[in-house]
């Protein structure tokens, strides 16, 4: 017993190290003075539900940034035509919306060129909806990464509207492209002064996807069918959005209900700035912004309550 | 030399089996027999158990009280299920506790796994900065530190290949390469050292204790004692969520050794193993040891060992891989043995259920106790057959041997025969140089 010990040190020389504190007990015995402020960090089991961590994912902006390029150089090396992919996907979709909703179903399009008309949508579409499945899978698709360190949960879904935001630019050229095309050939497009808005509707959709995918990212954690309900559910969404048809085809008298789809007023914004017409009215960007704001506020609120403790139930 | 982290009260509990009813099916279907006043469809039968379903739910940490000085290396031991891992995860704000409080002054990095987020389509190099990022350090940090990083792994022709061309051992060095080159306040440490090569392993504790004599915290979970006994100052043994020693590593890992010890019973069954590896699908189901000699007088040195292993595979396999490691119990490997060796037609078409059987001939080990660890993978199917228990059973060598000794030496693992002789030098040293 003895000799193996003796063994076994010598697994480990030169072991120079300080020899425990006698007074080391199990029993911790409060000091006199216990400041509180001398901490840096203190863990609760719960904390208040509006306290976010902002200055923590301030801290980790780096990561956000290495995860964003990890998505976009992961992409661009599984695939054979690499970023190409982001081009191809909205072209097929336009070009087969264009075929079954304008030639076919024949709906109109306020006399926007149909393949302009549903490129705009497909291309607004996309980015919400790549933002919300991505996000609606934080907790799930991550476990591996979350189980085993901590960082502010946040920066997670942050970096996918991110990466998504960049794919969403690149999708953007696509569509400055056509439309420019069309402009030029004297299609009926009159670019306006909305067009300056872009970057707030931008904002307000990645907002809109984040906050529906944190809120369904904090729900999976509960109900796991969730998820299955997501990727159904958003394709039930598109069609209750100015995607594959105007606004102006909405009876006057539902409008306002039809708005308080935040999207609504996102994607028909985003034509209104180009092509100078839409049904759209003030009240109705208020509304989807009022909604916005709310789901947001609601999301943060369920992703706070759940992402300390979501480890124990994945 | 302050108190760096002040664990008070913490009690976390972890529910067993289902969380809440995972279906919203299953919440609509109680809120609506709730609506109409009738009885929940959905509430657990388990009237045995005063009818709360208490028996789902287990606590793995309880009320533990802790304060770790600044400078400290604090081994944590104890069995699986003890507790170890969740209060390293407690304290690295991996899961939040139940209730309690901790306070932690300074940065912790926590380690609970080397290349934690590794991408395997990256290179090295940005599997570098990009898990130097999760594990809390900025760009310009890891800028700073990257030839060093490099240097350290010794993987520098490689940096730039995607790591999925990597060997595992290449992965993980570096893996450990990025984990060691952190600088925080505290360190929590999940066996993390068990790594590589040997020669990378050296060098991995040469860096260990190049950074707990930096005068940094550090918390370290193993079930190597060699590794706790030489690294740290202070160790503690839990014992279901509570700390039951706290005191110097020596002390500590007697007491847990001679818990380890407490069970000796010639057949064990394995189906509820404590210490079945999480993941594993159930393929043992119990393992009976057979000294040569008599049952009662146990097993002597160089006497001969049966071991029947029964198994029950939940599918056909057919490639089944089945080996176990004898251990001493520091948790060093003594040997490893397989079927494979001498008779690997015996893994490719057994039965769905049955008995290995394994005779070791002449078991050469010093007295002492040694413990068993099993494994089984179907190489075909690895995803779905991989099975393992560490320390699955235990035997002692008994101070005596078959052989016609006078005593058997104690130190060592192995005992090896041996015969002598000695010739006679005298008179030969005028005509050769002595020593030649």
């Amino acid at each position: 017993m003895v000799a193996k010990r003796v063994r076994m040190s010598d697994d480990f020389p030169n072991t120079t190290l300080p020899k425990p504190l006698e007074s080391s007990t199990a029993v911790w015995h409060a000091p006199e003075e216990d400041d509180d402020t001398q901490w840096t960090t203190v863990i609760e089991p719960h904390d208040p539900w509006y306290k976010i961590d902002l200055a923590g994912l301030w801290q980790y902006r780096d990561l956000i940034l290495l995860l964003v390029k990890r998505d976009f150089v992961a992409i661009y090396k599984q695939t054979v035509l690499g970023p190409l992919w982001f081009f191809l996907t909205p072209l097929f979709t336009t070009v087969v919306f264009t075929i079954v909703f304008g030639r076919i179903a024949r709906i109109p399009t306020d006399g926007i060129p149909p393949f302009l008309f549903y490129l705009s949508g497909t291309v607004c579409w996309g980015y919400f909806s790549g933002c919300l499945l991505e996000t609606s899978n934080t907790f799930v698709s991550n476990a591996h990464i979350l189980g085993k360190v901590y960082f502010p949960r946040l920066a997670i879904p942050i970096g996918v509207v991110i990466s998504h935001g960049l794919k969403f630019s690149i999708q953007f050229i696509l569509f400055l492209c056509f439309f420019g095309y069309f402009y030029v050939i004297g299609a009926s497009v009159s670019p306006n002064l909305w067009a300056l808005a872009l970057p707030l509707v931008v904002i307000q959709m990645a907002v809109l996807g984040l906050a529906g995918g944190i809120l369904v990212s904090s729900m999976t954690t509960k109900y796991r069918d969730l998820s299955h309900l997501v990727s159904f559910g958003i394709q039930l969404w598109m069609y209750a959005t100015p995607v594959v048809y105007p606004l102006s085809q909405i009876p006057d008298q539902y409008r306002n209900w039809y708005a308080l789809n935040p999207m609504a007023a996102i994607v028909e914004l985003f034509r209104l700035g180009f092509t100078g017409t839409s049904a759209l009215e003030p009240v109705h960007m208020i509304t989807s912004v009022v909604v916005t704001v709310a789901l947001f506020a609601w999301g943060l609120v369920m992703f706070s309550r759940v992402e300390r403790t979501f480890m124990d139930t994945v | 030399m302050g108190i760096v982290i002040k664990i008070e009260n913490v009690w976390k509990q972890y529910r067993l089996g289902v969380i809440g009813h995972q279906y919203l099916k299953h919440d609509v279907q109680s809120w609506w027999a709730r609506v109409r006043g009738k009885e929940d469809p959905n509430t657990p039968v388990d009237l045995g158990n005063n009818g709360n379903g208490s028996n789902r739910t287990m606590w793995a940490l309880r009320d533990l009280t802790l304060a770790i000085q600044e400078g400290e290396v604090l081994g944590i031991i104890g069995k699986n299920g003890a507790g170890k891992s969740t209060l390293l995860k407690v304290i690295s704000r991996v899961t939040a506790p139940t209730s309690g409080r901790i306070k932690i002054k300074g940065r912790v990095t926590s380690l609970l796994e080397v290349g934690t987020g590794f991408h395997p389509e990256l290179t090295g190099r940005e599997n570098v900065f990009l898990n130097g990022a999760i594990l809390g350090m900025r760009v310009n940090e890891v800028k700073r530190k990257f030839d060093e990083i490099v240097d350290f792994s010794g993987l520098e022709p490689f940096i730039d290949t995607p790591v999925k061309r990597y060997s595992s051992g290449m992965y993980v060095r570096l893996a450990f390469a990025v984990a060691a080159h952190l600088d925080s306040d505290i360190l929590i440490l999940d066996e993390v050292l068990a790594v590589g090569d040997a020669a990378f392993q050296t060098k991995s504790k040469q860096k260990m204790r190049g950074v707990t004599g930096q005068g940094r915290t550090v918390l370290f979970v193993s079930h190597n004692m060699p590794a706790i006994s030489s690294i740290c100052s202070r160790a503690i043994l839990l014992r279901r969520g509570e700390v039951c020693v706290d005191g110097t590593p020596e002390r500590t890992i007697e007491q847990y050794l001679a818990e380890a010890e407490e069970r000796e019973v010639p057949l064990v069954d394995l189906r509820d193993h404590p210490n079945r590896a999480e993941g594993s699908i159930p393929f043992f189901e119990s393992i009976e040891l057979r000294p040569g000699g008599k049952l009662n007088a146990g097993l002597l040195v160089g006497d001969s060992l049966e071991l029947r292993i029964r198994f029950r595979a939940a599918y056909r396999f057919s490639n089944m891989k089945i080996a176990f490691n004898i251990e001493d119990h520091f948790g060093g490997i003594v040997a490893r043995l397989s079927p494979l060796l001498r008779q690997p037609e015996l893994c490719l078409h057994a039965p769905k259920s049955g008995e290995f059987i394994c005779v070791i001939p002449s078991l050469n080990l010093t007295p002492g106790r040694y413990n068993i660890t099993l494994d089984a993978v179907d190489r075909d199917n690895r995803a779905n057959s991989k099975d393992l228990i560490e320390r699955a059973c235990s035997f002692e060598m008994k101070d005596a041997s078959v052989l016609d000794l006078p005593y058997i030496p104690k130190v060592g693992t192995i005992f090896l025969d041996s015969t002598w002789d000695v010739s006679s030098l005298d008179g030969k040293e005028e005509s050769s140089a002595p020593g030649s």
